[in-house]
């Protein structure tokens, strides 16, 4: 018995979106957190895109928006713990920046679930991956943000 | 080169006679010796601009005309401003936008036709709106000033917005609001992004035409200005719609008002571009002397004299803003009144700005808006 299966033309799968995700993460914990994730060989998601802030709480609703602004489907905002901050203070700041993020982004009429704010410490490269891989998941359900001209599909 | 010609030329500023009075009034000079407007028209004049260009004290200016109002030729000189801006915003430059630029990213995105916004959760119970209809109430960027600053403040900017609604009620208006309106352009237009500002103009325009409104009304003086005056001088058409600030609206229906006692002396605060742009002075005032128990307590420097708010387009603001809002707070609590009232809802956020913080270096005077002293006094 031949098998077709060679020749059968592959099943027409709808192509899946591929987010683009902007991951602010501050200098002492959450960027060297990723870099544990990179040392450790995690395995996760690469559609993001982490730019390095020096604290969670210099991160202000400005940037957040200019990154939708110029496309970005969604966006990670990534501090220490509380207590852990390096500047003892500076994620409840990012909790009061956060808030108003908050507020603007859904006037805009952009979902909640296209940001998200997380604290990964140094040690925590395991859950770097995690959050990454969450929030992924939670974009690509989404779908493209109404702001972003390209989204990115693959087969 | 050919541009600086241009914009020499286009406003006046080739009759300059370098008597200075502009910088002897301008409200940034007198705080910040650095910045003087004769300068800064010299460097146009004389070298043609290369310095002017990338000059960080051409961002600071408020555009505010109280230098027009005195200079003897009529130099156009925030027209100037905004040319020389547009020119310098094409070599790469740029100011240093207040709140993280997070206000012009949202002026800059509301012109997207994709974005859905969700700008309408301010239209509590009991106020009525309606979907299309003769008369529109245009909001402005009040919803996300709401977001930004009624943490910090103890102001919620959407009262302003509910109080408008309530007025326009009081007289039997039910007006129109756009469930996706996009902002004006005004901030975008001084600080020289003509394009974008096109963009925004053009979609403002196709949107208002759908709705049917042969009248719109605004609380914000900056919106009014843009929507009456700039659409037509850019050219980006007409959408032959009547536009008018909600003072006008008070002051031609005053008889249709039934006010309760008030008790309140109150100073007021003439917005540039309601007051100097648009030349409206007295119905603001008309419309708060007829509630009765409101006493006006007129500032010294007040109508084409007033002193800006200290800020324009959440663009440079710094001590120089403080030393200017402090100030002209000093002046009206000299007046011996208890509040100061704006007709635009900038001034307000700005001067509460100025009064956050350090409890010795407050000024200590209550700040409202036009509309929410008219609507606290409604009856019924
Ligand atoms: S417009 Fe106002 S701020 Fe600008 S130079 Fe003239 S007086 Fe000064
Ligand atoms: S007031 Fe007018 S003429 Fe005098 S220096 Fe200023 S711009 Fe020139
Ligand atoms: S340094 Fe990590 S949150 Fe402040």
């Amino acid at each position: 018995m031949a098998t077709k299966t060679a020749t059968l033309p592959k099943k027409k799968g709808k192509k899946k979106f591929v987010p683009s995700i902007v991951a602010f993460a501050c200098n002492w914990c959450s960027y060297a957190g990723a870099d544990t994730a990179g040392t450790n060989r995690v395995q996760y998601s690469p559609h993001f895109r982490v730019i390095r802030t020096m604290c969670s709480g210099r991160v202000t609703p400005g940037m957040v928006l200019k990154a939708f602004k110029l496309g970005a489907d969604g966006v990670l905002v990534s501090g220490c713990h509380f207590g852990d901050c390096h500047y003892i203070f500076g994620n409840y700041k990012a909790v009061e920046q956060f808030d108003k993020t908050k507020g603007l982004v859904r006037t805009l009429g952009l979902e909640d679930g296209r940001i998200r704010l997380e604290w990964v410490s140094a040690a925590e490269g395991d859950r770097w991956g995690q959050v990454i891989d969450e929030f992924v998941d939670q974009i690509t359900k989404l779908g493209p943000s109404p702001l972003n001209p390209q989204p990115k599909f693959e087969e | 080169m050919d541009a600086t010609v241009e914009q020499l030329k286009k406003n006046r500023v080739f009759l300059c006679l370098e008597c200075g009075k502009c910088t002897a009034v301008c409200p940034i000079s007198r705080y910040n010796k650095s910045y003087s407007p004769r300068r800064l028209i010299a460097e146009g004049l004389f070298y043609g601009g290369d310095d002017l260009y990338s000059d960080q004290l051409l961002w600071s200016c408020l555009t505010c005309q109280l230098c027009s109002q005195r200079c003897p030729v009529d130099v156009k000189y925030s027209e100037y401003m905004r040319d020389v801006r547009a020119e310098a915003y094409n070599r790469g430059e740029w100011g240093k936008p207040t709140h993280g630029g997070a206000l012009h990213h949202v002026m800059e995105m509301t012109a997207s036709p994709t974005l859905k916004q969700k700008r309408t959760d301010w239209i509590e119970k009991g106020l009525k709106t309606k979907k299309k209809g003769d008369v529109l109430y245009f909001v402005g960027c009040l919803p996300y000033h709401q977001e930004l600053f009624c943490k910090d403040f103890d102001f919620s900017p959407v009262s302003i917005a509910q109080d408008t609604v309530r007025i326009l009620n009081h007289i039997g208006i039910e007006p129109v609001v756009m469930e996706n309106e996009c902002c004006c352009g005004h901030d975008l237009y001084w600080l020289g992004q003509l394009e974008k500002f096109d963009e925004l103009g053009q979609q403002n325009i196709k949107d208002l035409k759908k709705t049917g409104a042969k009248t719109i009304i605004t609380a914000c003086p900056e919106c009014a200005y843009t929507l009456k005056e700039v659409y037509a001088q850019r050219k980006i058409g007409d959408s032959g719609i009547e536009i008018k600030h909600i003072s006008e609206v008070v002051a031609e229906n005053i008889g249709k008002f039934k006010f309760t006692e008030q008790a309140q002396t109150i100073s007021y605060q003439d917005p540039c571009r309601l007051g100097r742009y648009m030349g409206i002075y007295d119905q603001p005032r008309q419309a708060l002397a007829a509630v009765p128990g409101v006493e006006l307590h007129e500032m010294p420097r007040n109508r084409r004299g007033a002193i800006c708010c200290g800020t324009t387009n959440w663009m440079n603001c710094g001590a120089t803003s403080k030393r200017i809002q402090h100030g002209r707070l000093e002046e009206a609590k000299a007046t011996g009144a208890e509040t100061l009232v704006t007709a635009c809802p900038k001034c307000q956020i700005h001067f509460r700005c100025s009064e956050c913080g350090d409890e010795s270096q407050k000024v200590g005077i209550q700040l409202t808006d036009f509309v929410n002293v008219i609507a606290s006094a409604l009856k019924g």
